[in-house]
């Protein structure tokens, strides 16, 4: 018999039951809520007089509405009312229900997928879910986790299960190392472009390969997020040493003999050497340079040295309907080099890349430079707020402010521009974000998705810059 | 849930690929905590000219003349045809409860992003998985004729065109049985919660600190 892919071990630890029409009952150990997929939910749970299964798999916090100003202020901050009853419902159904909650005001709060990982509330070997796509994120632990939807966060506060099927096994290989200045997020954006924005449809995709051992946690976390825009619910990494010694001493982290054996499990979370997966996907890492999207999906992806590609050299009608239409949305032309791309915003921030090493690398590229004179705004938002105090300790904070870029509070913030930070119509932003459809970033916003570095280089010369020009 | 066995309405045809969940339900929608009344707003940014705000009376806005359901043909529409990779992006189930708020019950396309997939099952709409060639034959067929018209019968697992033609679609057991019988799934699963508390009981013994308590 072959052995065992990592997504293959994950399922059968928390199998709970295999039913005979083919759906399994899966077990889920922890469950993450934010203020916008989690009313209904609760609500439903009030409808039919149910409780929550298990009340400490729960964390909740808010996030996407958020303000990223005035602080200080706490909910009075907010200034939308329709934001704002949402973010006190969650703290009313977190009261009502018995879930532990950071709140607006806790130091701890920040992005959903920020703040488990740093507080060891996500641990290797776990499944984790919530009402978010992102939620592919914590598959850098080697780690079961989707985005589900809001009837299904109910589900999981009734019954601490989904009910699921079994996806299939891809295993997508980065091989060799990527050059300086080429990140986490280059590495899954060319992902993206190569198998396309449906290429994990219905896969758990792994990444492995030297480049992604030789990724940080927070790198890993990065490629593992958007897995998401490759079409796949899950993206899984395996747990090596740099996992463990991430989780070591983290406040949720089990301590003393469990931490011993729990340790002694982990270490058994990676593929088999004889597993068999049902694709496989090699990339070369070396060929691989900073990437920036031009169009309205994250597979619309080009090497910053490349063209904004030509409608006209696409064969396949619809993909070259689909091209027109992006570049008309995106105000850009066929054929123009990327590095004429000219940017009104930046945005350095998101679950994608808020965490400190994505702060650390954008200051370092702005570090003694100014924002151009025609870039408009230019903002940090960190991921959390020890995120937030961690930069502010090693002084990154006055690097950006003295650079001319905002220094905000934690939240979603103008990734999906549900709060008040958001793109003027026709504006071009360079965004560390994950999602550069139509209008995500605001009504008429046009979206372009590059590394931390990447938009620090846009910030200081007002359009796209190989990143590696200014720093070596 | 509405229990779902048959349905013939119109068809609305969405030509383009990749339609993510943004586009079905913009964001500043989700700031509701109801499930109802997003119909207004499907699709706002299509389909309307002007920038939607939550909580605005739709009726009074400019219409995007273009846009496939302000045609008088579709505004009936209960059945969506649409192209590859549907409802890919975020996982709001918001964008299923926006389709069905429009009217909508049956989505056709050659295949869909697995969490909205999923969504569609817990509301009572149907998503039909058919191969390319027959989507674009169908595409055809709704575009040449006026009050065009689908049947879908879960039962059988078929779509019949007016003609005659029939095609039929693979759907997972499960929830077939949930969507024809309108069954709550967290009731069904409920009747496992033994098996649910023995898993916990054996997975404390062996992986005890995923019990651990936060505070
Ligand atoms: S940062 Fe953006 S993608 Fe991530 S959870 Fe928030 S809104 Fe979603």
């Amino acid at each position: 018999m072959a052995g065992k892919t990592l997504y293959d071990k994950l399922w059968d630890d928390h199998l709970v039951t295999q039913r005979d029409d083919g759906s399994a009952l899966i077990y889920i150990d922890r469950h993450l809520l934010h203020e916008v997929t989690s009313p209904q939910a609760f609500e439903g749970l009030r409808l039919a007089n149910r409780k929550p299964w298990r009340l400490d798999a729960n964390l909740a916090t808010p996030d996407h509405n958020v303000p990223t100003t005035d602080r200080d202020k706490g909910i009075d901050g907010i200034e939308d009312p329709v934001s704002r009853i949402q973010v006190e419902t969650l703290g009313e159904n977190c009261e009502e229900f018995g879930i532990l909650e950071f709140e607006l005001m806790d130091q701890r709060q920040g992005i959903v997928h920020v703040i488990g990982p740093e507080q060891g509330a996500i641990l290797p070997g776990m499944t984790v879910v919530c009402g978010d796509s992102h939620t592919s994120t914590h598959g850098a632990f080697g780690i079961l986790a989707h985005g589900i939807g809001t009837s299904e966060v109910e589900h999981v506060l009734a019954t601490q299960c989904l009910v699921q099927k079994k996806m299939k096994n891809m295993l997508v290989r980065i091989n060799g190392n990527p050059g300086p200045g080429v990140t986490a997020k280059d590495l899954v954006l060319a992902v993206i472009g190569e198998i396309g924005t449906a290429g994990g449809s219905g896969y758990a995709i792994e990444f492995g390969g030297d480049a992604i051992r030789g990724l940080s946690m927070e790198g890993r976390m990065t490629v593992c997020n958007m897995a998401i825009e490759a079409g796949a619910r899950v993206g899984m990494v395996a747990v090596d040493d740099t996992t463990i010694d991430y989780v070591k001493g983290r406040p949720f982290a089990p301590t003393a003999a469990q931490w011993e054996q729990a340790v002694a499990y982990w270490r058994t979370l990676h593929s088999d050497a004889d597993a068999v997966f049902d694709k496989v996907v090699d990339i070369d890492a070396t060929a691989i340079k900073p990437q920036v999207t031009w169009g309205t999906s994250p597979e619309m992806v080009a090497g910053v040295d490349g063209l904004v590609p030509d409608p006209a050299d696409e064969s396949d009608p619809i993909k070259r309907e689909g091209i027109e239409r992006a570049l008309k949305y995106m105000g850009l032309t066929a054929n123009m080099p990327i590095t004429d791309i000219k940017l009104d915003r930046v945005f350095i921030g998101s679950c994608t890349n808020s965490r400190i090493e994505d702060l650390r690398e954008a200051a370092a590229v702005v570090k003694g430079r100014k924002v151009a004179a025609t870039v408009k705004q230019a903002m940090v938002v960190p991921g959390s707020g020890l995120v937030k105090a961690q930069a502010e300790s090693e002084g990154l904070d006055k690097i950006f402010v003295e650079a001319g870029l905002e220094w905000r509070d934690p939240g979603c913030s103008m990734c999906l521009a549900m709060n008040a930070d958001k793109l003027g119509q026709g504006e071009h932003c360079a965004s560390t974000s994950n999602r550069n459809f139509e209008g995500r970033q605001g009504f008429g916003g046009r979206t372009h998705l590059v590394s931390p570095a990447m938009a620090a280089a846009a910030a200081v010369t007002g359009h796209f810059v190989d990143v590696r020009e200014l720093t070596h | 849930m509405r229990a779902f066995t048959q349905h013939t309405g119109i068809v609305a045809p969405m030509d383009r690929s990749n339609v993510d969940t943004d586009m079905i339900i913009p964001k500043q929608f989700l700031k509701s905590i109801k499930r109802t009344g997003f119909g207004p707003n499907l699709f706002d940014e299509l389909r309307y000219l002007d920038e939607g705000k939550p909580d605005q009376d739709a009726s009074q806005r400019p219409l995007n003349p273009d846009f496939v359901l302000n045609q008088e043909r579709y505004r009936t529409a209960s059945v969506l045809l649409a192209r590859s990779n549907f409802g890919c992006g975020s996982s709001r189930e918001h964008a299923p409860w926006a389709l069905d708020d429009f009217g909508f019950r049956v989505i056709i396309a050659p295949s869909f992003a697995d969490i909205f997939y999923n969504n569609c099952f817990k509301n009572g709409l149907l998503p039909i998985v058919l191969a390319e060639n027959i989507v674009d034959q169908l595409f055809q067929e709704v575009e040449a004729e006026d009050g065009y018209q689908l049947t879908v019968d879960l039962l059988a697992q078929t779509v019949t065109t007016p003609s005659g033609a029939v095609f039929s679609f693979e759907v997972d057991g499960f929830r077939r049985h949930c969507l024809l019988n309108g069954l709550d799934d967290i009731g069904v699963t409920l009747e496992d919660a033994d098996r649910i508390r023995a898993y916990e009981e054996q997975r404390r013994q062996t992986a005890p600190w995923l019990f651990n308590t936060l505070s």
